[in-house]
């Protein structure tokens, strides 16, 4: 089984969002896509100041098997991008919701977050 | 097409050891285990174990088996000496490949021809259709037979382990029949689809489970895992290896995929002959190149190649090559643009060169 914290928000398309008290928020994908994926040989992440609304492509993550898009799950603004990632894709493996955070943004609706799936609710998707 | 998967004889042990299970030419096949790249590396460095049961088996017998095969192969079969394996394409008139394919010599009047999974079928008829006078018969054996490929350096010495049968007098191309497992009659031959060295063993399919947990228990202490269709994959791009449906199919000819070494125009008439020949003599309209990527992005199947702006072709197969640590490529592209130097694949709308390769990246 894979693992979902439940200190943390998810889509139904695999990325958790994890909202600090600050009106900041950061971003990655959760354990069931990182099995799901396998190998990840690369992420490509936005830049600083990249705006998203919620549901936009913001990223895309490359395994070995195939390129998967990264949605935003909410409307934000990038304010830093996992540069460890460029070197180390594969800590998106071994550790998707630690070291492999994909990017930290300025939350724009914060009303957009009543909508995304707590723990349960995402384990219920598996 | 039927709905229904097949499951190989090994498909319990896959589920056992963690294998994760995907549809593959009709086959509910293990892609990986614990990970492709670490499978991949395994096979380079120490061993990996290969369920491929999913190819097909067909035995040719008769007075005129040789002649019949030299008939509709493009590479010689008369002089395949008993004991020994020859790769070959089998083509339609107009060049198209029907399949490739792996052919021993058992005896005199007999051959055991190895066929791509989703082909087998088609592959049968094809033969069956065109065996005209000739006294030959095709028997369809592909249920009868289980498949594994042992790969990698250790792989001789892990095999060793399981069999009395003298291993080092086994050729490259060469096989031998002989007992691996205390199970009789298993084909052991020295080939592969990896680029390490090898082998393949056909085996008796209601006993292939024991010879594969016989296999990995021997080889555990040496290093060998139990690998997937994924690292297949992998590793028969880095060895420049075609894929049926990719490198060559009923489009692409084995001139246009570099396999032109297969193709024997001196023999006597064989199927596709003149399309061949014409396109040896003249140049094909396209061809297959093999490439990396100075770049993080794959360049994966369908992905169009520009020379300047203008679109010149399209990837046939990518991976990431993990002896490379970049991504590796085949594709296929218009003639004039084989050699040159200026190509680019649009990865999601970034332009990367291409950089060609004339030779494999692994030997």
């Amino acid at each position: 089984m894979s693992n979902v914290p439940a200190d943390l928000h998810y889509t139904k398309d695999h990325e958790w969002i994890k909202v600090a008290a600050d009106g900041t928020a950061v971003i990655g994908i959760t354990d069931h896509a990182q099995a799901a994926l396998g190998d990840v040989t690369f992420v490509d992440l936005p830049k600083i100041g990249a705006s998203f609304n919620h549901g936009d492509v913001f990223g895309t993550v490359e395994s070995v098997k195939a390129a998967s898009d990264l949605y935003s799950p909410i409307s934000c603004e990038v304010v830093e991008a996992n540069a460890d990632l460029n070197n180390s894709p594969d800590l998106v493996n071994r550790e998707p919701y630690g070291g492999a955070w994909m990017i930290k943004v300025k939350v724009k609706n914060p009303a957009e977050l009543g909508a995304l799936l707590d723990a349960a609710g995402y384990a219920a998707t598996l | 097409m039927s709905d229904t998967l097949s499951r190989t004889p090994l498909f319990a042990l896959h589920v056992e050891l963690g294998g994760r299970i995907v549809p593959f030419a009709g086959w509910e096949m293990p892609v990986q285990y614990t990970g492709i790249i670490e499978e991949h590396m395994a096979v380079r460095q120490a061993a990996g174990l290969f369920d491929v049961s999913h190819m097909g088996e067909a035995r040719v017998r008769g007075r005129d088996a040789a002649k019949f095969l030299d008939g509709i192969m493009t590479n010689e079969m008369a002089t395949i000496k008993v004991g020994m394996a020859r790769y070959t394409v089998m083509c339609q008139p107009d060049g198209g490949c029907v399949d490739d394919l792996i052919v021993y010599r058992l005896a005199d009047d007999e051959f055991l021809i190895c066929l791509n999974a989703s082909n087998a079928p088609k592959d049968i008829a094809w033969m069956r259709a065109h065996i005209g006078t000739h006294q030959v018969e095709v028997l369809d054996e592909c249920a009868a037979w289980a498949q594994l490929a042992l790969q990698g350096p250790r792989a001789e010495a892990i095999l060793a382990l399981t069999t009395a049968t003298p291993l080092a007098s086994i050729k490259r191309f060469g096989f031998e029949f002989g007992e691996v497992a205390g199970v009789a009659g298993c084909l052991i031959s020295r080939t592969g689809y990896t680029g390490s060295p090898g082998f393949e063993l056909y085996l008796p399919a209601a006993s292939a489970e024991k010879v594969a947990r016989a296999l990995l228990a021997a080889g555990k202490p040496h290093g060998l895992v139990p690998a997937g269709l994924g690292a297949r994959d992998s590793l028969r791009l880095e060895a420049n290896y075609p894929l049926y449906g990719h490198e060559i199919s009923e489009k692409i000819s084995p001139i246009q995929a570099s396999l032109g070494w297969t193709v024997k125009f001196a023999k006597p008439d064989f199927i596709g002959r003149e399309a061949l020949h014409r396109q040896a003599q003249g140049g094909p309209s396209s061809s297959v190149v093999l490439f990396s990527l100075d770049d993080r992005r794959i360049a994966r199947q369908g992905a169009v190649v520009y020379s300047g702006e203008t679109p010149v072709g399209e990837v046939l197969s990518g991976t990431q090559s993990p002896v490379l640590g970049k991504p590796i490529g085949t594709a296929l592209v218009a003639a004039g643009h084989a050699a040159s130097a200026t190509l680019t694949v649009d990865i999601r709308g970034n332009r990367i060169p291409l950089r060609l390769s004339a030779e494999p990246f692994v030997k």
